[in-house]
């Protein structure tokens, strides 16, 4: 289920070296063609379907379209997130339509505070991990 | 000076803690080993891809598999071993129990939604809060920012400076000075003509599990949608095994049965769903074989029947030819209806739609694509093409030392989850004979495992790492791919078509073909016996010879070569354990044919295996297993 990318809408990340699609694809798909600064994914037989780079696309210029080695044509799965949400729209075959909500975070993007308030380091000799100071561990009896 | 294609800038890094991988396992190690370092100590981690999205999580997860609440990590260590046919590592599983409470509890703190029951609605699990269970361990949650939230804390720990992405680690390096002592490693950018060579004090080994050795049951687009993720090429074992760590159970696989083409979780359709899954005529095969699956006791008495020997009935219904297998989720949701407000059932049809669309969209699309709706009709099930991996429902691996006040004295070596090779440690999927640690298993193993480095680093503090071998040598291996190609592209009109070189992607097809006919692939249902072993191994040796010709036309192919060297190494280990133990033990994951019983007297035992890099031999050889915690198979809810 391969992604593809929409000409009119991909701008190429205005001329950036790496655009949003490049950087986040876990499988290295995405490639900028520098000469019409527009994405593609340049394996298509190797994309997971992640859509990761369709969720991270800031012009929403990535669709995936079914994998036609297998998949009947027409039918579609569209996220549109947001930093706390994810809405998706599902589009059938038969030109039906359902959309479904989702939480995705319940606090705001980049306010982990990974050590706040928490114990410092213990003692490396036991089997305790830091935030787990002052427990009494089982172990088998 | 800056690299140009085929003479890459060599980037030198020393750090006392090198991370290789940027999964659930190496973003639990990043948290912990900084808080135990400090700032005395240098900690890299080096992710192949970004590390928002990067690993078996990348695309998000509808449940959290491993989650003991009220459970006790005794009964963790007896569910475990039932599942896997009661070969397992009871202190590694235990240790992962007695843990991975702290992990779910911290990913909730981060931001992960995790589903309560309506008592306790809005109140954190560490307050008290009760989960929404789909089964005995596992937890629903809205995970579809699920890596993005523990990557962030990962980053904020490591510092991002600490963080290199899209460097693919392809080799570890062995110390020159003391034998059997690692190192360093080397890897190159897939983005930038650069090749970075590390020295350092401590390895952690993370980098998933093995995905695309075996014929996949797609024939074009769709050979990416594959269950696990597609970018896991067994570079955790093969980069282990190639500097002499001792690998265990690699001849167990998991065989996942799935929804048909899209690969679709079942786990909440079978648990929280209570929908049932028959042949093609109506006949649960589960109930209607249980006889067969008394060969198999004591496991089949598990309150969960173990997932091999549940493929094992279906797969007798699809050989002789009583397919197609289907999941009755329309009976399923119209029996939950029953009792159901029209909102609460629409909040079902959400709830069953985001089993898929948390992760695996490719589900969602096949149901599209082919008008499923699951409330009007049932859908087909299959198992897959075979996986290796160790944190899943499998448990192959490396052989690692177990924590000081559990394991037996034949099982620890001084430091926690460190591999036979000093230095070189591994988490989630690396760790043989422990599986079901899942996505908060693997996290709380790199926990684990991040500790431990950090005292071993102390320990070695005086040790200067000395890189065994010529760095301008190893270099010029891993670009010879690009030297292959840009010698030799210009002698034929097509440059895919060429006498003198290989390309990734065939060299990968052939893997696939040989494991698939020979090795106990979709086409023979899963069996094999030592004769078509002989085979078998004859091809990987003779695809062995010819990594020597890959080719890589730009970086992603010179990527692409190294993870099918690294699919290579990993298949010729399962290949070599599969043909070593004489039994079936995994039957429904795959068969020896020549000897289709289980063999309790004679294997109930662990399978090792050490590759010798001085000398290129393979050494096989039964490790005795224990029990530590005393087994029932019946009465354990999975």
């Amino acid at each position: 289920m391969p992604t593809f990318v929409h000409t009119e809408k991909c701008d190429g990340c205005k001329g950036g070296e790496v655009t949003a699609c490049m950087y986040i694809c876990p499988n290295n798909l995405m490639k900028l063609d520098t000469e019409r600064m527009k994405a593609y994914n340049q394996e298509p037989d190797q994309c997971w379907e992640c859509q990761c780079c369709v969720k991270a696309c800031p012009q929403q210029a990535i669709e995936v379209r079914a994998y036609q080695d297998v998949v009947p044509m027409g039918g579609a799965c569209i996220p549109l997130r947001t930093d706390q949400a994810i809405m998706w729209t599902i589009k059938f075959r038969d030109g039906a339509v359902k959309r479904f909500k989702f939480p995705v975070r319940t606090t705001a993007v980049g306010s982990i505070d990974p050590y706040g308030g928490k114990p410092e380091a213990g003692d490396p000799n036991d089997q305790l991990l830091f935030t787990e100071a002052g427990k009494t561990l089982p172990t088998i009896s | 000076m800056s690299g140009t294609f085929g003479n890459p800038e060599i980037i030198d890094i020393d750090t006392d803690i090198l991370i290789v991988g940027g999964g659930m396992a190496a973003c639990g190690a990043a948290f912990e080993a900084k808080r135990w370092s400090g700032d005395d100590m240098k900690i890299t981690l080096v992710d192949k891809a970004a590390l928002d999205r990067s690993g078996a999580v990348a695309m998000g997860l509808s449940a959290i598999n491993t989650y003991l609440g009220d459970n006790n990590p005794e009964d963790y260590c007896r569910m475990v071993s039932a599942d896997l046919m009661g070969i397992t590592r009871d202190d590694l599983v235990f240790d992962v129990g007695r843990h991975v409470d702290d992990s779910v509890e911290l990913f909730e703190e981060w931001g992960l939604p995790i589903w309560k029951d309506k008592e306790t609605e809005g109140v954190a699990l560490r307050d008290g809060g009760k989960p929404v269970r789909s089964g005995k361990w596992q937890i629903m949650i809205n995970g579809e920012g699920y890596k993005t939230i523990v990557a962030e804390a990962a980053k904020k720990a490591l510092g991002i400076e600490n963080i290199i992405e899209r460097c693919f680690i392809v080799k570890y390096l062995l110390d020159q000075n003391e034998e059997n002592r690692i190192s360093g490693a080397v890897g190159l950018s897939v983005r930038e003509h650069k090749l970075f060579v590390f020295k350092a004090n401590a390895i952690l080994n993370v980098c998933g599990g093995c995905v695309n050795i075996f014929r996949p049951r797609s024939n074009g687009e769709g050979n990416g949608r594959t269950w696990y993720p597609v970018w896991n090429a067994g570079s955790t074992y093969a980069m282990a095994a190639e500097v002499g760590a001792e690998l265990t159970m690699m001849e167990n696989r998991f065989v996942p049965a799935r929804f048909k083409d899209g690969y679709g979780p079942v786990g909440a359709w079978f648990l929280l769903f209570k929908s049932k899954a028959t042949n093609g005529f109506g006949e649960d095969y589960v109930v209607k074989n249980a006889d067969m699956l008394a060969d198999y006791a004591p496991y089949d008495k598990a309150a969960v029947v173990p997932t091999c020997l549940r493929n094992h009935a279906m797969l007798k219904e699809m050989i002789e030819g009583r397919g197609p297998i289907m999941m009755h989720t329309d009976v399923a949701m119209a029996k939950l209806a029953e009792t159901m407000t029209p909102k609460e059932i629409k909040h079902l049809e959400a709830e069953a739609w985001e089993d898929f669309l948390d992760m695996c969209i490719g589900q969602a699309g096949v149901w599209a694509g082919m008008n499923i709706r699951p409330e009007e009709k049932p859908s087909e099930l299959m198992p897959t093409e075979p996986y290796l991996l160790g944190s899943h429902s499998g448990c192959c691996g490396i052989w690692v030392s177990g924590p000081e006040d559990i394991a037996p004295a034949e099982w620890q070596w001084g430091y926690n989850r460190m591999t036979t090779v000093k230095g070189l440690f591994t988490a989630g999927d690396g760790v043989g004979a422990s599986g079901h640690k899942f996505s908060s298993g693997s996290h709380a193993e790199g926990r684990i495992a991040g500790k431990t480095m950090v005292k071993f680093v102390k320990d070695n503090a005086g040790f200067t790492p000395a890189l065994k071998g010529d760095i301008p040598a190893i270099a010029e291996e891993i670009y010879l791919p690009v030297r292959n190609y840009l010698e030799h592209k210009d002698k034929t009109t097509d440059e895919d078509v060429n006498p003198h070189y290989i390309t990734p992607a065939m060299f990968q097809k052939r893997l696939q073909k040989y494991m698939d006919e020979y090795v106990a692939g979709v086409s023979t249902y899963y069996h094999t016996n030592a004769k078509m072993l002989e085979v078998g191994l004859q091809h990987l040796t003779w695809l062995k010879e010819d990594s020597a010709n890959l080719r890589a036309k730009d970086l992603h192919e010179l990527m692409r070569a190294w993870e099918n060297y690294h699919r290579l190494w990993a298949a010729e280990a399962h290949l070599r354990h599969i043909m070593f133990r004489e039994e079936t033990r995994y039957p429904g994951f795959f068969y020896r044919t020549d000897f289709m019983a289980l063999n309790e007297a004679e294997w109930k035992c662990f399978v090792n295996s050490r590759h010798d890099p001085a000398t290129g031999e393979w050494e096989m050889k039964k490790v005795p297993h224990i029990d530590l915690v005393e087994k029932h198979y019946d009465g354990q809810a999975h």
